[in-house]
């Protein structure tokens, strides 16, 4: 009857990301009278693995089959339902991610499951299950009435904020038979940036706009997200021309952050960028405009040359 | 090659959102519909590759009539034929159901849509569909090219892209730049008024899901402005009044 969590790794740690969806699981398994169970897939030693405990987690099941050590949505689903259907899991919860939204809707087929997308929020249970998630990207919550036997929850980042304690979990082997159709597909390559903080996992992020005027004055944005150690982000037209790769443009048709810091530097604010970004805990809007929609959304404001201001808090944020 | 692309019909994206009965329905009233952006993507690659390697395009949608104009202008972009499941779209789990449904009567080789809907942003109905098939699901794809029966496709991943092969049929959710959004000629849109659009009663009626009520995003505090030669104080104030660095 064990709540599921799936945990996600980076390079054989837990994401931040899966350490609070892991903790949202724990929370759903004390309202429920029970337990969490975490299923961890891929490469990982035993330690690490134990930590899921630190978030509330009693046990760990790892699926450890070399097949499954390059992430693959098809597979980790299959073996995600198998995990639920040893330990009766009505719920499972997973954090939003490239992984973890291609599992959640084979997960669903699956299982037959009612799925809510963008969840922010604890379940409510005093009549059913029904759940807050997020809309109109952004623009709107749904309050969720899930009435499938299984529920996913789909959690956004910085849904819960997490309390760690010093318990670990046991960890078990878990090893289900593997599907050879959910390797169908044939990754010949792979171009991913190494080093730097990833926009979706990110605290803090610094974003900037067709302010910057070309590709070439990003250094002063790339610097002051260094001394933050933030990630960096772009508008939908700096995207477009190709200015910054796309897997950086936040907005409407792009990437949805959460962060507890967005700062956006020579970005007018068009309301589909709004929508991307919305959710952040605090947006600084720093533009030469002082009519620029976005200071309308903003908490803190700069009116102001970029060129001039983001070397500035570069240089006060080095100076703490 | 036979394609089905889905399609939804949703609120332009400029649109101020806002509810009636009580907060428990979406207020059409002033709001413009249009094709999903991401659709869009999916559509316009679909008729490329109609024209690069011959293939039928079919539209999809799961919608009531004033669905309509949305499948009417995906007609005149230049798919061949559309089918409408006259149904509302309760939730992904029935809009997949219908989608297999139709594929499992006529198999298509590549079953494309948009990554997500910009409602609902669920991000849920390829992956269901390929469950229900018992075929691969990628999303979001960012480049598809196909040769034979491979399919080759650039799929966005965090903080990068990687590159895929692999054999027909799949289900695909699609991004930007797989194709350039595609504008309807005057030709275009006189064609499209005489090609078939077959309506369709719903298959099955599950929905494992309902919205109960919607509710408004708090508005922000007012917002607090600094003079730009007083920059640094930003920093401060982000650290000991909004504690977030």
């Amino acid at each position: 009857m064990s709540v599921l969590i799936f945990a996600e790794l980076d390079e054989g740690k837990l994401k931040k990301s899966s350490q609070e969806a892991i903790f949202y699981g724990s929370k759903v398994a004390g309202m429920m009278g029970t337990s969490a169970t975490a299923v961890v897939i891929g490469a990982a030693d035993q330690g690490e693995l134990a930590t899921a405990g630190r978030f509330g987690a009693t046990k760990v099941l790892h699926a450890a089959d070399g097949k499954l050590n390059e992430p693959n949505g098809m597979a980790y689903a299959s073996v995600v339902a198998a995990a639920a259907q040893q330990e009766g899991a009505k719920v499972v919860v997973l954090a939003k991610s490239s992984l973890g939204d291609a599992m959640a809707a084979r997960l669903a087929g699956k299982l037959k499951a009612g799925l809510a997308p963008n969840v922010i929020e604890l379940p409510d249970m005093s009549s059913g299950f029904r759940v807050k998630t997020s809309i109109y990207t952004g623009k709107a919550f749904a309050f969720n009435e899930l009435k499938a036997d299984v529920k996913i929850l789909a959690i956004k980042k910085n849904t819960i904020a997490t309390e760690e304690t010093d318990a670990t979990a046991t960890v078990e082997n878990f090893a289900p038979s593997l599907n050879d159709a959910d390797f169908a597909l044939r990754v010949t390559n792979t171009e991913k940036a190494t080093g730097d903080v990833l926009l979706p996992e990110a605290d803090l992020v610094v974003s900037a706009g067709r302010g910057l005027k070309g590709p070439e004055n990003w250094g002063i944005v790339e610097d002051l997200a260094k001394a933050l150690h933030a990630a960096t982000a772009c508008s939908k037209p700096v995207s477009d021309l190709d200015w910054r790769p796309h897997h950086e443009h936040v907005g409407q048709t792009g990437i949805k952050v959460s962060p507890n810091l967005y700062i956006a530097a020579g970005i007018s604010g068009a309301i589909q960028h709004l929508a991307g970004v919305n959710s952040s805990k605090v947006i600084v809007v720093i533009n030469k405009d002082p009519d620029a929609p976005f200071f309308k959304s903003a908490d803190y404001g700069i009116v102001g040359d970029v060129f001039e201001v983001l070397p500035k808090l570069t240089k006060a944020v080095q100076a703490l | 090659m036979k394609i089905l692309v889905c399609v939804t019909s949703v609120p332009d994206t400029t649109t101020k959102i806002t509810f009636t009965d009580n907060n428990t329905k979406f207020n059409k009233a002033g709001v413009q519909f249009i094709t999903g952006p991401y659709d869009d993507y999916a559509l316009a690659r679909a008729v490329e590759l109609k024209e690069k390697l011959g293939a039928s395009v079919t539209v999809f949608n799961v919608g009531e009539a004033d669905a309509e104009p949305v499948i009417r202008k995906c007609l005149a972009i230049g798919a061949d034929d559309a089918i409408r499941v006259n149904a509302e779209p309760i939730d992904a789990y029935f809009v997949a159901e219908q989608i297999a449904a139709v594929a499992k009567e006529t198999p298509y080789d590549l079953i494309l849509m948009g990554r997500e809907s910009i409602d609902y942003n669920g991000g849920q109905v390829h992956g269901i569909v390929g469950e229900m098939l018992g075929i691969p699901s990628i999303s979001p794809v960012m480049k598809l090219d196909v040769e034979g029966t491979t399919a080759k496709m650039t799929r966005e991943i965090e903080g990068g892209k990687e590159d895929i092969e692999a054999q027909l049929p799949l289900v695909l959710g699609c991004q930007e730049p797989i194709a350039e959004w595609k504008i309807p000629n005057m030709r275009g849109i006189m064609t499209a008024r005489t090609k078939p659009l077959k309506i369709v009663q719903p298959a099955g009626q599950d929905s494992l899901t309902a919205v109960a009520n919607y509710e408004m995003p708090a508005p922000r505090g007012a917002v607090k402005m600094i003079p730009a030669d007083e920059a640094e104080t930003l920093i401060k104030l982000l650290r000991t009044e909004a504690k977030v660095i």
